[in-house]
């Protein structure tokens, strides 16, 4: 039986119309979001590590003996103090920048699931759309701040226990002062791209995974991921459509002339994933239904419905790449790994020149060229491997017979090379050299370098 | 002098995949009432009250809120505030962020929102905690906060689930003070809970539901007239004389099996209203004074468990 209140008691006429509800501005909102992710003791932790902890750690692998070579621009850390925010833009490319794309972005929607509070959200915006904008911003907001920190504690660190001096380029020219600056500053804005699409895929997550902890690691998952292709035999084109190559494109910034395309090009692929991540973000936070509070996602559905998109950008970045750049293969040729070594022998043969307080000589002068090949010319000179050995040559101005010096390389799958001399013992086979004024690294016993992976032309 | 309805719902019909929460649920809620929702777990209450605030759009029917129809839209309408399924509280913030931070979100400025807030924490009796950060607080805390936090938007309906959940005596008397001022000013309160003396304490009229449909809408005291038999526990001055009198009145049922667990000087007799008028009346012609007489069971509880009796006795 139904029964309802009598309609005696009610004389068909209504409320007065309420107004609209007052709509929450997003700037509002934002603010909210905003208290919400600083009151998290993990945010303020992260802040007061990123604000900090790279200055101390320059400031105190500068003092050691030992340096860490095998991070870029980690020999050259006692010798500037714009080393040091380089050597930790490398290390928080492979691990910071995603684990603090995990701890914000991962984790900004799938918080409001943890604590139980969509709902109260949702009665206090009274709209999906703000909600979704505050977010994103919020967590921007943060990310921007917590990278700021990295760069400004690192150069600070750099700067206040090594000194503003030139910094060695990696093909081994050097830059002034304030263009190392310039330069340290454009690449870690350079990073923001690759982070900012680690961010989206983390809205993402949160958005699809809700409380599953997947969500929250989903980006550092991703950065792995990449890492590990970027390792791979790829061809050169997927590589680049991957989202996060910018955090080795940067490298380019770093030579004469520079190597701007594949920054670019990564810069604007990382930029593209930033906005379909998001996108399909939006789009799926739309579509939630908030009335089951035990329902902390989208539905199973959702995982084909993010992730297919993500796979047929990969494929559709993959082939714009390969047609914009014919660049199907490695992209290490010996032509190129000989023009890199020998363009590096000749910078830092200036600069040991320079410290030995010889006569000055010129790149121009000194003429210098490569011979490389691989496992004594019985593998194919081309592709990454640490087999790689070089016979380098030079003339000097007055001398009869060129000099020649010897390297064994380890050139890896993303172009890095690292060289490593092999005599003669005065000019590269010892990582001394006797100054005028005493002992001091020698620049031409170990070095890094790389080549440009995409042609120099779409012809090339 | 007529009323106007704060909500009007007319068919109101919401599923989820296959399972019907709502089946054409008509509602009026007037003006400073206080209005119960009573219903079996699963009877669609929180699905209703989700409606209300603007959470869910109904799939079918027409909904009304404040003289505004409902769109298709999630948005809570405007002068509407509550929560459902607990109150929504920031752990790591305190008290008086969490109800600042909201104000912030409605525009209010910190210097005007302040007494704002210590007036809302204060009716809710939680000053003393109010620096305290809600990761520490217990359920009965957390709903007081809840409400402190609606209170802060000056509701015109105010939706409430199982607010009662966790509070102790103080934390109830609190709530029920802040539910009757409001109400008192003209607030339409709607409420769900499994407490009935806490329904019965606050409510003026109830609505049951039961698989998704109203079984009944209406006044608190309508109820017991409209629903079956209720047992009633009778104190007099002379319990045997007032056992012969009930056992001689048409329409009484002396529960015998009752004196073993109410003691000699209870009598529990089983009535309909107009039965247990009689009764009283020959009580009083035959000068046997009336000490005590009460609902075993409370006309809501009762219909309650009628309604739950029959869901189980169809299935």
């Amino acid at each position: 039986m139904t029964m309802t209140v009598a309609d005696d008691q009610v004389d068909g006429t209504e409320a007065g119309p309420e107004p609209d509800a007052v709509q929450v501005p997003v700037t509002r909102a934002y603010r909210f979001e905003l208290v919400k992710l600083v009151s998290q003791w993990r945010i303020r932790l992260l802040v007061l590590v990123c604000w900090t902890v790279p200055g101390l750690f320059v400031a105190a692998v500068s003092q050691q003996s030992t340096l860490p070579t095998d991070t870029l621009f980690g020999r050259w850390m006692h010798a500037t103090g714009w080393a040091g925010p380089l050597v930790v833009l490398g290390f928080a490319g492979s691990w910071a920048l995603p684990l603090i794309t995990s701890v914000v972005a991962g984790d900004v929607f799938a918080a409001e699931d943890r604590l139980g509070t969509w709902r109260h959200l949702l009665v206090a915006v009274r709209s999906l759309r703000r909600i979704f904008a505050a977010k994103a911003l919020a967590a921007l907001t943060v990310i921007l701040l917590l990278v700021a920190g990295l760069v400004a504690s690192a150069s600070v660190g750099g700067l206040l226990s090594v000194g503003d001096q030139r910094l060695v380029g990696l093909d081994g020219h050097l830059l002034s002062p304030s263009g190392a600056a310039g330069n340290v500053l454009l690449a870690w804005v350079c990073v923001l791209a690759p982070t900012l699409a680690l961010a989206a895929i983390g809205l993402l997550g949160s958005v699809v995974l809700g409380r599953s902890p997947m969500g929250l690691l989903l980006p550092a998952l991703v950065a792995v991921a990449m890492q590990l292709a970027q390792m791979l035999p790829l061809p050169v084109a997927l590589r680049l459509a991957l989202p996060g190559y910018a955090f080795i494109a940067w490298h380019g910034l770093f030579t004469s002339p520079g190597q701007p395309r594949e920054l670019l090009i990564s810069v604007a692929v990382s930029l593209v994933w930033t906005a379909v991540a998001t996108w399909l973000a939006y789009r799926l936070f739309l579509r939630r239904d908030f009335t089951n509070a035990s329902d902390d996602g989208i539905g199973r559905r959702a995982l084909p419905v993010a992730l297919l998109p993500l796979v047929a950008l990969l494929a559709v970045g993959f082939g714009a790449v390969a047609v914009a750049t014919p660049s199907l293969g490695s992209g290490i040729s010996q032509a190129k790994v000989q023009q890199s070594v020998a363009t590096a022998f000749a910078h830092l043969y200036r600069l040991q020149t320079e410290q030995l307080q010889r006569p000055a000589v010129t790149e121009a002068q000194l003429q210098a060229t490569a011979v490389c090949d691989r496992s004594d010319g019985q593998v194919d000179p081309e592709g990454p491997g640490n087999d790689w050995r070089c016979v380098v040559s030079w003339h000097l101005p007055g001398a009869a017979a060129p000099g020649s010096a010897v390297y064994q390389l380890d050139v890896t799958s993303d172009g890095r090379i690292e060289a490593d001399g092999d005599g003669p013992k005065d000019v590269n086979g010892y990582f001394l050299v006797r100054t005028p004024t005493g002992d001091a690294p020698n620049p031409l016993w170990q070095f890094d370098s790389d080549v440009e992976l995409i042609p120099a032309s779409p012809k090339g | 002098m007529g009323t106007q309805r704060v909500v009007r719902a007319r068919g109101v019909t919401k599923c989820f995949g296959d399972v019907v929460a709502l089946d054409g649920v008509d509602l009026d809620l007037l003006p400073g009432r206080i209005h119960g929702l009573v219903g079996p777990n699963g009877a669609g209450k929180t699905t209703l009250l989700g409606l209300l605030l603007g959470l869910a759009v109904a799939d079918s029917g027409d909904l009304e809120i404040l003289g505004r129809p409902v769109g298709r839209a999630l948005a809570a309408p405007g002068g509407v505030a509550g929560f459902v399924d607990g109150p929504g509280l920031y752990p790591s913030l305190t008290a008086r962020q969490n109800l600042a931070a909201l104000a912030a979100l409605r525009g209010q400025n910190a210097r005007t929102a302040r007494p704002r807030i210590d007036g809302a924490l204060a009716e809710v009796g939680l000053t003393d905690v109010a620096d305290d950060k809600a990761r520490g607080f217990s359920l009965g805390m957390r709903q007081r906060l809840g409400l402190a936090a609606a209170l802060l938007t000056d509701p015109r309906l105010l939706v409430l689930d199982e607010p009662a959940n966790g509070l102790d005596p103080a934390g109830k008397k609190h709530v029920h003070g802040v539910l009757t001022r409001l109400a008192a000013e003209g607030t339409t309160v709607v409420l769900s809970s499994h407490r009935m003396d806490d329904l019965e304490a606050l409510c003026s009229e109830v609505t049951i539901l039961a698989t998704g449909r109203v079984r009944f809408s209406g006044p608190l005291d309508k109820l017991a007239g409209e629903s079956r038999e209720l047992e009633y526990r009778l104190l007099s001055s002379a319990p045997e004389a007032a056992r012969r009198l009930a056992a001689g009145t048409a329409g009484i049922r002396v529960v015998e099996e009752s004196a073993a667990w109410r003691g000699a000087e209870a009598l529990v007799v089983s009535a309909q209203l107009p039965a247990l008028d009689e009764l009283v009346a020959a009580l009083v012609r035959a000068d046997i004074a009336v000490r005590e007489l009460a609902p075993v069971v409370s006309p809501l509880e009762a219909a309650f468990l009628a309604l739950t009796e029959q869901q189980e006795a169809d299935a």
